[in-house]
């Protein structure tokens, strides 16, 4: 934990609300009562903190970390970025899970009945850890779209799903990383609950700086967590 | 006043989680499984297990429940004393197709509250589920803590008839000292959800 520290609000405004109908299935797993506020105590400031024995040599390589006869079909791309504060302060050493579809939008999990390939050389999961300033990278393939039960011809946007810690638990972010100029994010109500002005933050921007010769394509992805507020707060606020 | 980035808007974790987060079955090793013991844990060893139901009251197959919270003597591993801590106090389940999750694990001690008195012993939850656009923070209180509850801040922010469904129930079954908590998203128990 960082001491002395409470964080700010969760800003309500920015994020989806808990129930949004064209998302089917909000309406009945949505909760209906107003959140309760509680302070911030030694429990919520706390928070599972993570180091490099966690980590895997290649879990940040999904092209290589279940690899068994060689490389995965698809587009390789680099997806690498910054978690930061709302202060535009780095968040070191924080943990981030992603996991996605391979490039046909099939995922490994054994739910998915999409009839599209499975990858023998593609799981889809991988970790790693913010460095100091905040950075975090990944190589992995492009995702493909899929379909979903949700309405008449609906497809998911590829995405990639990211789970961040920060550094309480508080901080806890579980979103989805989408790619600039897909026709598909006009369709999807998960990406349209966002309220219209925040939607571009979960959109990747295409990164020429990123994009490594002869080898993939880089997309820029940073991640805003809540950070400390500017003044103490008042218990029970 | 600086001008603040905006935070990156939540989105739902969706179905197919469990190969990345909840991995074990799958072959590959989780940054969390559901159990914190081991046999040689201090403290009364507990089986914390509940469902996670919807506003129908049909089981939410695809809920990751996490739990964070503090050793036997109220200690957690991330607070200035926390080196000294029994165990790290983060767990992962995933539900299964009846809706329900398991955690093996002692009963936390109490930790010091807003005032420095401290809070009935309790843990803390992080909900999210496909159907969740947010992922959702409650606590979990026990029921053979009477009077500590009854003098809990955090329960205190809590309307009366609804303070219930933050109160896990003790069962004994066998040797085995259960606290049972189920999670309702919407309908008449809704369970009373944090912001926090
Ligand atoms: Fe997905």
């Amino acid at each position: 934990m960082r001491p002395n520290i409470r964080y700010a609000p969760v800003d309500r405004r920015s994020h989806p609300p808990m129930i949004h109908p064209p998302y089917r299935s909000t309406t009945h797993r949505g909760p209906t009562r107003p959140l309760v506020p509680i302070p911030q105590t030694l429990t919520e400031l706390t928070g599972p903190i993570y180091g490099h024995d966690a980590i895997g040599e290649l879990d940040h390589d999904l092209t290589r970390n279940a690899a068994k006869n060689g490389e995965p079909i698809g587009e390789r791309i680099l997806v690498a970025g910054r978690v930061l504060d709302e202060h535009g302060r780095p968040v070191p050493h924080t943990l981030i899970e992603i996991w996605q579809a391979n490039a046909a939008g099939r995922y490994i999990h054994r739910r998915d009945q999409h009839h599209a390939p499975i990858d023998p050389n593609f799981h889809g999961a991988g970790r790693c850890l913010t460095d100091e300033d905040g950075w975090y990278r990944f190589i992995t393939i492009r995702p493909g779209p899929y379909p979903w039960q949700n309405h008449a011809n609906a497809w998911r946007p590829p995405h990639i799903h990211f789970s961040l810690f920060g550094p309480a638990f508080v901080t806890r972010l579980i979103t989805q990383m989408y790619f600039p100029g897909d026709p598909l994010l006009d369709h999807d109500p998960i990406f349209q609950a966002v309220p219209a002005f925040a939607r571009e933050r979960l959109i990747a921007r295409f990164d020429l700086d990123l994009t490594q010769p002869e080898f993939a394509t880089g997309y820029r992805f940073d991640i805003i967590l809540r950070g400390p507020a500017e003044t103490p707060m008042e218990d029970g606020r | 006043m600086t001008r603040r980035l905006g935070q990156t808007p939540s989105q739902t974790v969706g179905p197919y989680f469990a190969y990345a987060l909840t991995p074990e079955s799958y072959g590959y090793r989780g940054i969390a499984t559901n159990r914190l013991v081991r046999p040689e844990t201090p403290g009364e060893h507990i089986v914390l297990e509940g469902r996670v139901l919807d506003g129908a009251g049909q089981p939410v197959e695809d809920a990751l429940v996490e739990i964070w919270q503090a050793d036997a003597r109220g200690r957690y591993a991330d607070a200035p004393d926390g080196g000294q801590a029994d165990f790290l106090g983060f767990a992962r389940c995933g539900t299964d197709g009846e809706g329900r999750f398991r955690f093996e694990t002692v009963k936390p001690g109490p930790v010091p509250g807003p005032d420095g008195r401290p809070m009935a012993p309790h843990i803390a939850v992080c909900l999210t589920a496909r159907g969740l656009l947010n992922h959702l923070f409650t606590r979990i209180y026990f029921d053979d803590e009477a009077e500590a509850n009854a003098a809990d801040p955090i329960l205190q922010k809590v309307p009366e008839d609804r303070r219930h469904t933050l109160i896990a129930r003790r069962e004994a079954r066998g040797e085995a000292v259960i606290y049972r908590f189920d999670i309702h998203l919407q309908g008449q128990a809704e369970t009373v959800f944090f912001e926090v």
